[in-house]
């Protein structure tokens, strides 16, 4: 849990939107940039393989070539334009990259241009279709030798690798196009776990309320908004014993209003420019 | 302010409770709007809601920048920013419509990127010429050489050793069941070394130089075979009808993949990022008409030249299409390209 977190903020990046606005955009992860991939390299060969029955099937004597016509197109625009084609429309994603929430988005913040979608897509052909297509035809050949096919997955590796090896996640494609490709989350709004009206609350000593900063005060947020009763023991028991309150038998009810003390106290610096971010502070 | 203790308690405690109150009818607003977009297309919202989206959008978005600074409710955080990502991208990520695209790329962008990249063009052309003559002049000195950069199945017979019955026959009697799948073949295969040629710029520009030298030996060395039987105009004809076209489109994305090697290897003021990018955009968009041109020239060629076989005719047809291409890509200038849009 908490090495997800760190990790997910290694991949959030700035992205100041027109208005100014940072919308710190999370970068689409290397396993679902590759599921993603998959997805749409397994998509595309059900889409030949049944095109490919389909105009067998539609094959009169004498049509014959105008179906080899249309093979031979519809081959070039699976191969070529089912990525760009995707990416140029309004969701900047193959099925492949909807299905695992990603979208391609410009580096710069500004609108996604068919001028990058196609130079980022263009530059498959020397990540993953020349040598795969090399291989093909050697195989078929039978003229592949060990250090053909060697050279071959190095190539490939390289390229495939790529993302890995800056932090940008970056393929070489996202390189020359200046794009890169983000996760898109829907988050619903959540209720609020404090509330407004009166209720009669605990009351805390101002030594209990010292004790921690805002890190501690999101991850109370998150066991909270989490119910898990297990951890929300842990925790009160936790709380309790550090600010040596009693215990009154109601964890959450206690959890919720030392919160609820806990972020007043804390907004309460942050108006006057304390911010205590964890509790070493 | 009258009654200090009343006030105390109906105050919310936190920050997250009183901003909760006071937006998030407009945050929930919003979604609903994106979530209807992003299911659907634009059209289908109605022009109220249309005018509402951008001003929904600011007010989260400044939701968004107050609740970072004043609020530690982190799941209103997550949520505001989600919610302005999306709407973000459903506002400046939406495409102008494909037909006005399209327009632009043959008004504008494509002459543009053309124009913008002619160094490597001439470079390229003149690449290709240096090695026609090259090759041209060392098959007609020792026939030999034919064999060592033509590989047999290429060549079709078409060797040194032919005879000039059987070369004149290749230039005038073509397959002409065939001509529409020869067209589409040609067209396919051409525009997948054109887009190589892009790619490959990406190692320093040196196998997109390589492949454009051996494109310019091949010329040389056909030439060259045609013309040791007496058949050099014959054989200009033949290759000059698709050809200035196709060799064009070949120089073009060899020149677009040039561009982007020498973006990597000397991105001059620029970062070397950023010069890779404006490289890779703009030759992004001459590779892509590079592809309409190869579609062109398989007409040309699997049709046009295996129906005329006039030399004069075919000749005439070649310069034509150079002309054409010259004038769109380098004298072409329209109006609209003052307005600056």
């Amino acid at each position: 849990m908490a090495t997800k977190a760190i990790r997910n903020r290694d991949l959030k990046r700035t992205f100041i939107t027109p208005e100014g606005v940072d919308l710190k955009l999370e970068l689409g992860s290397a396993g679902s940039r590759a599921g993603a991939f998959m997805i749409d390299f397994i998509a595309m060969i059900i889409v030949l393989v049944v095109v490919t029955i389909a105009l067998a099937l539609m094959a009169v004597p004498g049509s014959d070539k105008f179906v080899t016509v249309l093979w031979l197109l519809g081959f070039f625009v699976l191969r070529n334009g089912w990525f760009s084609l995707f990416e140029m429309g309004t969701r900047g994603a193959t099925p492949g990259k909807r299905l695992m929430g990603l979208r391609v988005v410009a580096r710069d913040g500004a609108r996604l241009t068919g001028a990058a979608v196609i130079a980022r897509n263009a530059m498959r052909e020397i990540e993953v279709f020349l040598p795969l297509s090399f291989l093909g035809m050697q195989t078929a050949e039978g003229t592949a030798d060990t250090f053909l096919v060697l050279f071959a997955l190095l190539w490939s590796g390289i390229f495939l690798f790529f993302p890995l090896f800056n932090k940008d996640r970056l393929r070489v494609g996202d390189l020359v196009a200046g794009t890169w490709v983000v996760q898109t989350t829907k988050a619903k709004l959540t209720h609020d776990l404090v509330g407004s009206g009166y209720r009669p609350r605990r009351t805390f000593p101002e030594h209990a309320l010292k004790l921690y900063g805002i890190y501690e005060l999101q991850t109370l947020e998150q066991v909270l908004r989490n119910e898990q009763s297990d951890a929300i023991v842990t925790v009160a028991r936790t709380i309790r014993d550090k600010a040596s309150l009693p215990d009154d038998g109601d964890d959450y009810g206690f959890l919720s209003d030392y919160y609820a003390a806990l972020c007043a106290r804390l907004e309460a610096g942050l108006m006057v420019g304390r911010r205590r971010e964890n509790k070493f502070e | 302010m009258n009654a200090p203790v009343a006030a105390e308690f109906d105050a919310p405690l936190v920050n997250a409770t009183r901003f909760r109150q006071a937006h998030s009818a407009d945050w929930e607003r919003l979604e609903e709007l994106v979530t209807r977009l992003e299911k659907r297309s634009i059209r289908r919202l109605s022009d109220d809601d249309l005018l509402e989206l951008p001003a929904l959008y600011r007010t989260t978005l400044s939701s968004l920048s107050v609740a970072r600074d004043t609020s530690l409710d982190r799941s209103l955080i997550t949520y505001l920013e989600q919610l302005s990502t999306r709407a973000y991208f459903q506002i400046y990520g939406v495409q102008t419509p494909a037909s006005r695209q399209i327009g632009r790329f043959f008004a504008r962008s494509w002459p543009e990127s053309v124009r913008a990249i002619w160094r490597e063009t001439l470079f390229c052309v003149l690449l290709t010429a240096g090695a026609a003559f090259v090759s041209y002049f060392l098959i007609r000195a020792d026939p030999s050489w034919f064999y060592a950069m033509i590989p047999q199945g290429l060549a079709g017979g078409r060797d040194p050793s032919a005879s000039a019955e059987f070369l004149r026959s290749t230039l005038y009697e073509g397959e002409k069941d065939w001509l529409g799948v020869f067209a589409t073949f040609l067209f396919t295969h051409n525009s997948q070394i054109a887009i190589f040629s892009f790619a490959l710029g990406f190692a320093f520009a040196v196998p997109t130089v390589l492949l454009i030298i051996y494109n310019g030996m091949m010329l040389g060395a056909f030439v060259a075979v045609f013309a040791a039987k007496g058949l050099g105009l014959n054989v200009a004809a033949w290759l000059m009808i698709h050809g200035t076209t196709e060799i064009f489109a070949i120089c073009i994305s060899g020149a677009a993949g040039i561009r982007i090697g020498m973006a990597i290897a000397f991105p001059g003021r620029l970062s070397r990022m950023d010069a890779v990018v404006a490289a890779g955009r703009t030759a992004a968009i001459a590779m892509a008409g590079t592809v309409i041109m190869l579609a062109i020239a398989g007409l040309l060629e699997g049709v046009g030249r295996q129906t005329i076989t006039n030399d004069g005719l075919r000749a005439l047809i070649g310069s034509a299409a150079l002309a054409g291409w010259l004038v769109y890509f380098y004298a072409w200038r329209p109006r609209s390209a003052a307005d600056g849009n």
